[in-house]
């Protein structure tokens, strides 16, 4: 027992069954940033409009779903909400909770974003009376969206990671099914070598394409457009350290 | 203030070819920002044609005067007419008045990631939907215009200061505007910069067209200006021929202010 097995840890990663725990993970984060870039722009244009209440509504949810760990949020999805006759499936119950939470992160880097564009685009956009729509989509969009590409990138890396706090809810993810696998065979450092291979696979491809984005998108050389701060992901980091 | 709004516009119905509607019309402008008043009670009338130099002591409210004009800075109080149309904050009416105005700012405002051609095309082909080929061909005009058609394709990041604001110059012309907003062109240049954009700005002044330049370049306007108004603390302090005002200034505020500039 007292060894490590490479060649056990090779036919870990070429198993099918935890390549298709691999499919579930990219499911889950694709799903969970389409999701939570809808839901997320929203909560950023309610967080920037004039109103109070809207703007102290989207106030309150980045506040409690950054605030409180993402495992919590899944449990309670997960176990609480039947108490209440609310009950979903166990991969609904993983999306809804994982594009909520990464709902909360999207929206603060979605509205950092546009309040980075300086306010000289915007008047110029006026000046030049273009509705509101073009100035939207054609002037401050693209300029915002290429300052959120590198904390939209720092993001989906952390969700790719934290997907795996699903299988906590028993959703047959990458993680989950490299348990299954430990239980049945305890070859522990075998298992996770190839899970721990396909994270490293998945973090790096994001990375390459999060370059080429960057790359197409910042191919004006911007002389005015500040660059903004990744400062977003650090918490949702901190969940991932859980028991 | 409906009184006023009444009266004027019963002028305007009662004689309406006795005197030529003036580009600009305001009358007793209001601007508060908190409980600082930037401008203070302003009338100033630009006819058609007209170029017209605002200077004054930073702070003085050049600015805030100039972009109530296309309503980028909203007045509180008072009237503002431009070309006729009053800005009483109705859509439409703001609307019209920014399309009959063309801009220029002080940091260029080009959108940094379209080139030159495609930030004067957009407006032409969203807001007056002209054909992508109308519009090229349009630009191409313009930018021949200010002399630089040859960096059409380029990005504005890749040109100087000075081929940036004249690239500005011409996204606003585009829009074929009626007159001409220009807040300190030249403040941000290099000072071998600033005489190119002036030919341009000069060019422009002897097709006719009606400006109205914020600008501290003094010899820009002795050889321009019509009129030169003087502001200082949110008021329209002085308004004269250049050649009157440099001569004799009325006011202690313009004498200091001629004495730091010209020099
Ligand atoms: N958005 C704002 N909020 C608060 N105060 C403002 C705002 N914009 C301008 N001001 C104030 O209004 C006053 C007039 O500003 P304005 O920009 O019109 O001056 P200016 O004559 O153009 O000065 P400069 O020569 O420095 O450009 C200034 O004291 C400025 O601090
Ligand atoms: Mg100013």
């Amino acid at each position: 027992m007292s060894h490590f097995s490479p060649t056990a840890a090779v036919s870990y990663f070429f198993n099918y069954f935890l390549m298709k725990g691999v499919l579930v993970t990219i499911g889950l984060t694709v799903a969970a940033v389409v999701g939570g870039l809808i839901l997320g722009m929203g909560i950023a244009l309610l967080r920037m409009s004039s109103n109070p209440l809207l703007a102290g509504a989207a106030r309150f949810y980045i506040w409690f779903f950054r605030g409180t760990p993402l495992l919590i949020q899944l449990v309670v999805i997960y176990s609480g909400l039947p108490q209440l006759g609310i009950k979903f499936s166990v991969i609904t119950c993983a999306l809804v909770g994982l594009i909520l939470n990464e709902a909360a992160y999207l929206a603060e880097i979605v509205r950092s974003g546009f309040m980075a564009v300086s306010a000289g685009q915007r008047e110029a956009a006026w000046a030049l009376s273009l509705s509101p729509w073009v100035t939207f989509r054609r002037v401050t969009l693209p300029q915002a969206f290429r300052l959120m590409i590198p904390p939209l990138g720092n993001s989906i890396n952390s969700l790719l990671k934290a997907t795996s706090l699903a299988s906590v809810i028993s959703v047959e993810e990458l993680m989950r099914r490299s348990d299954m696998l430990m239980q049945e065979h305890f070859q522990i450092l075998e298992v996770y070598a190839a899970a721990t291979a396909y994270y490293l696979i998945l973090t790096s491809a994001w990375d390459a394409l999060q370059r080429r984005l960057e790359k197409h998108f910042g191919r004006s050389s911007a002389a005015k457009t500040r660059r903004v701060a990744a400062s977003a992901p650090v918490a949702q980091a901190s969940v991932e350290a859980r028991a | 203030m409906s009184e006023i709004s009444m009266t004027t516009a019963e002028a305007a119905t009662v004689q309406p070819q006795l005197r030529e509607v003036p580009a600009v019309r305001m009358e007793a402008v209001y601007k508060h920002y908190g409980d600082f008043t930037a401008l203070n009670e302003v009338d100033l009338k630009v006819s058609k044609g007209e170029r017209i130099v605002v200077c004054g002591p930073s702070g003085s409210g050049k600015s805030t005067l100039i972009r109530c004009i296309n309503h980028i800075e909203k007045h509180d109080e008072g009237l503002i007419y431009v070309n006729g149309i009053e800005l009483d904050r109705q859509r439409k009416n703001i609307d019209a008045v920014r399309r009959d105005t063309g801009m220029v700012f002080q940091s260029f405002n080009l959108f940094p990631h379209m080139t030159v051609l495609e930030n004067c095309i957009l407006a032409p082909m969203t807001v007056n939907g002209l054909s992508e080929a109308e519009a090229r061909d349009l630009a191409m005009h313009f930018l021949t215009k200010v002399r630089i058609p040859d960096q059409a394709e380029k990005f504005p990041g890749q040109l100087s200061g000075g081929q940036q604001q004249r690239v500005a110059i011409a996204r606003a012309l585009c829009m074929r505007p009626k007159i001409m907003l220009f807040d300190e062109p030249t403040s941000a240049l290099d000072p071998e910069m600033v005489k190119e954009v002036l030919e341009t700005m000069k060019k422009l002044a002897e097709e006719g067209m009606t400006m109205v330049c914020v600008t501290h370049e003094m010899g820009f306007a002795r050889e321009v200006a019509d009129r030169i108004v003087f502001m200082n603390e949110g008021k329209v302090v002085e308004q004269a021929a250049p050649e009157e005002f440099f001569k004799h200034p009325k006011s202690e505020r313009a004498r200091t202010f001629l004495d730091q500039i010209i020099h």
